[in-house]
């Protein structure tokens, strides 16, 4: 395995094409319910299948959330989890999976930490990849270059309302992949699926063969499916994130969570 | 330095630029366009000047407070936004909005109200351009401003209580901001105050700066007009602070004097001042000064005025403490109740718990300001805080 985050990124990307699938990001708030529980789920979904993880970092003001993943970060702050507790849950998933980790959170905490000094402690907890959701391309450079120098992947978005000049300046900056919206919203389950993946895919394909990854709204095997035709891979988080806060144990919480991602596992993969 | 207007990232010298899900960024750039439009159009500025005229009834005035000043000793004026219609400054941003709103073809209004007096100001502008409107009020100002929510409703607005995080306005700034991020085609956000992502602060800023430029014509240096020594305004988000500072920031003989509010008191950490006591960070889309904790994370604010209790503050009040361009204070929740209770009794009027805290600092440095000109933008009336004043009594 290569040392540099982005590369690891790269690499899982390549292995899933050639096998004619799409990889699944399942995404967790770190610390849900509690510190060892979260990292036993994570290890259920990896043996379920899951090609790598978004791990979240709490925020009090999670503006692209919904309430289900709202309530996990506030029940994470209130237990401590801060962005060291969050960074020793990555190095476990890390070390017990083998599988790249993202770490997703949103600016404030990164700026309170100094964004050189965020990164670099992000790439020795050994995390493949940054996602911050409240940090548009505009606002990305100096966050940009620290993820080089780190050696990590990092994330831009773009979203249905997102016009072709913006998206041009999204694949311009080069990231490690496009987080593509599926929904205009915030994070959440959804009935239907989206509607909004093939165009989007289709209108970034034009531009760039970068890395394509469907997030928010994606919450069945269905809708897993269908995101998969059209992107590289399918981040689901208020899906998982519900059955983990619903489980009636931690034991229940990792094996209810992983029969889930084994069934999502199914659906990336094509024709 | 003043600055007319923000960088082209959105930035008052380190402060503002637009930290927002991408999904958002869009509406943003057209919301920048339709301003930068409708600002330069003078059909826009001619229906918004009758509007201002004939419905919010502006100019508002300016009243030497007689009585007050002799106790004082200091010459003391009033900027009675609290004449306003609907009873305070933040009308002069809905109405102007509003007619935003229409000219970029939306057809549903959102927005946050802490106070309620946004809240309000907004469901009147809805009223009047026949827009649908829902605003996000957390559950504890609900309870506290129970007047407000009953006009809103009166007015055809759906109030709808946010019961996340603290139950104050950070909460609803927050809801309201994830709704437009799934409501963004068909609505727009009428932020209530010179916060959130460019260009709010900017826009905002223009659509209050009427105050002050009023404020210069009333108070222009003829007789029984002496011109302003100290301006003294009180600051939540800023946005009555920053719109009779600004014709005024950086003119060497006026002095500007912010009011946070200092709560319980600075050093039991329940207070609102962002600016005496945070530090730099991004909250609700802009850089600003904040009350955040070693993690980053955004701290509960205090005060007994709904508007005031607030974390965050504008980005361009941030620039303009740096530059010393506006000093900041803070006066506590005790302090502004007293003077409350002596506007009241000595000019008859009964102002809001907010602009009471502007009122509380002047009382407390009379000494320093005898003789001077002191005007307070007396930014709304106080019918709103009865109810909590009379339960402090019992």
């Amino acid at each position: 395995m290569t040392d540099n985050g982005r590369l690891q990124l790269a690499e899982m990307f390549e292995e899933a094409r050639e096998q004619n699938r799409a990889v699944l990001l399942p995404y967790l708030t770190a610390g849900i319910p509690d510190v060892g529980t979260s990292i036993e789920i994570f290890a259920a979904m990896a043996a379920a299948g899951a090609d790598g993880f978004e791990v979240g970092i709490p925020y009090t003001d999670p503006l692209m959330d919904g309430p289900v993943i709202m309530e996990a970060g506030e029940m994470a702050i209130r237990s401590g989890v801060t962005v060291d507790v969050a960074l020793e849950v990555v190095t476990a998933i890390v070390t017990e999976t083998g599988k790249p980790v993202l770490v997703m959170t949103y600016v404030n905490p990164v700026l309170r930490h100094g964004i050189d000094t965020f990164f670099a402690k992000v790439r020795a907890a050994g995390a493949a990849g940054v996602i911050i959701a409240d940090l548009p391309a505009d606002e990305a450079t100096p966050f940009m270059a620290a993820a080089e120098t780190s050696g990590l992947g990092f994330v831009l978005f773009a979203a249905p309302t997102t016009d072709d000049d913006r998206l041009a300046g999204v694949i311009d900056a080069d990231p490690a992949f496009v987080y593509a919206i599926a929904e205009i919203g915030v994070t959440g389950e959804r009935t239907d699926a989206s509607s909004n993946v093939a165009r989007l895919a289709e209108r970034i394909r034009r531009l760039s063969d970068v890395p394509i990854v469907f997030g928010v709204g994606i919450s069945t095997p269905d809708h897993v499916a269908s995101a998969a035709r059209h992107g590289d891979g399918i981040i689901v988080g208020s899906g998982i994130v519900r059955r983990v806060l619903e489980a009636g144990s931690p034991a229940g919480a990792a094996s209810d969570v992983g029969a889930f991602v084994g069934e999502l596992v199914t659906a990336t993969k094509r024709g | 330095m003043r600055l007319d207007h923000p960088d082209d990232r959105g930035r008052f010298g380190d402060y503002g630029g637009a930290f927002a899900p991408e999904t958002l960024m869009p509406a943003l750039k057209e919301l920048e366009e339709a301003f930068v439009a409708a600002w330069a159009d003078d059909a826009f500025h001619a229906e918004l000047d009758a509007l201002l005229e004939h419905y919010v009834g502006r100019p508002t005035p300016v009243y030497h407070a007689g009585r007050l000043s002799e106790e004082l000793g200091i010459d003391l004026y009033l900027k009675r936004e609290d004449l306003a219609h609907t009873g305070a400054h933040k009308i002069n941003n809905t109405v102007a909005q509003g007619l935003l709103t229409k000219r970029m073809g939306k057809n549903r209004v959102i927005a946050e109200t802490g106070a309620g007096q946004h809240g309000v100001a907004t469901a009147t502008a809805c009223a009047l351009f026949g827009l649908d409107c829902v605003v996000y009020m957390g559950e504890k100002d609900i309870e506290r401003q129970a007047l407000n929510v009953y006009r809103m409703r009166l007015l055809g607005t759906e109030v709808i209580p946010v019961t996340t995080g603290t139950g104050t306005l950070k909460d609803a700034v927050s809801a309201a901001l994830r709704d437009w991020v799934a409501s963004v085609e068909t609505t727009h956000y009428i932020i209530g105050s010179v916060v959130g992502p460019h260009p709010f602060p900017w826009m905002v800023r223009e659509f209050q700066k009427v105050i002050g430029e009023e404020l210069r014509s009333q108070l222009d240096g003829s007789p029984h007009a002496p011109t302003p020594d100290v301006i003294v305004a009180p600051v939540g988000g800023g946005s009555n602070a920053m719109g009779i500072f600004y014709s005024y920031a950086g003119d060497d003989g006026v002095r500007l004097v912010g009011v946070e509010a200092a709560g319980l008191g600075i050093a039991t950490g329940k207070h609102g001042a962002s600016l005496g006591e945070g530090s730099p960070g991004v909250l609700h889309g802009s850089m600003t000064y904040m009350l955040q904790d070693d993690h980053g994370q955004v701290l509960e604010a205090h005060s007994i005025s709904a508007g005031l209790d607030y974390p965050g503050v504008g980005p361009e009040h941030a620039h303009f403490k740096d530059d010393g361009l506006v000093e900041y204070f803070s006066v506590t929740d005790d302090d502004a109740v007293a003077a409350f209770h002596r506007l009241s009794r000595t000019e008859g009027i009964i102002p809001a718990l907010e602009s009471a805290h502007g009122l509380a600092w002047i009382i407390a440095n009379a000494e320093h300001l005898e003789g001077s000109v002191v005007v307070l933008n007396l930014s709304g009336r106080g019918d709103k805080d009865v109810q909590q004043v009379a339960a402090l009594h019992d």
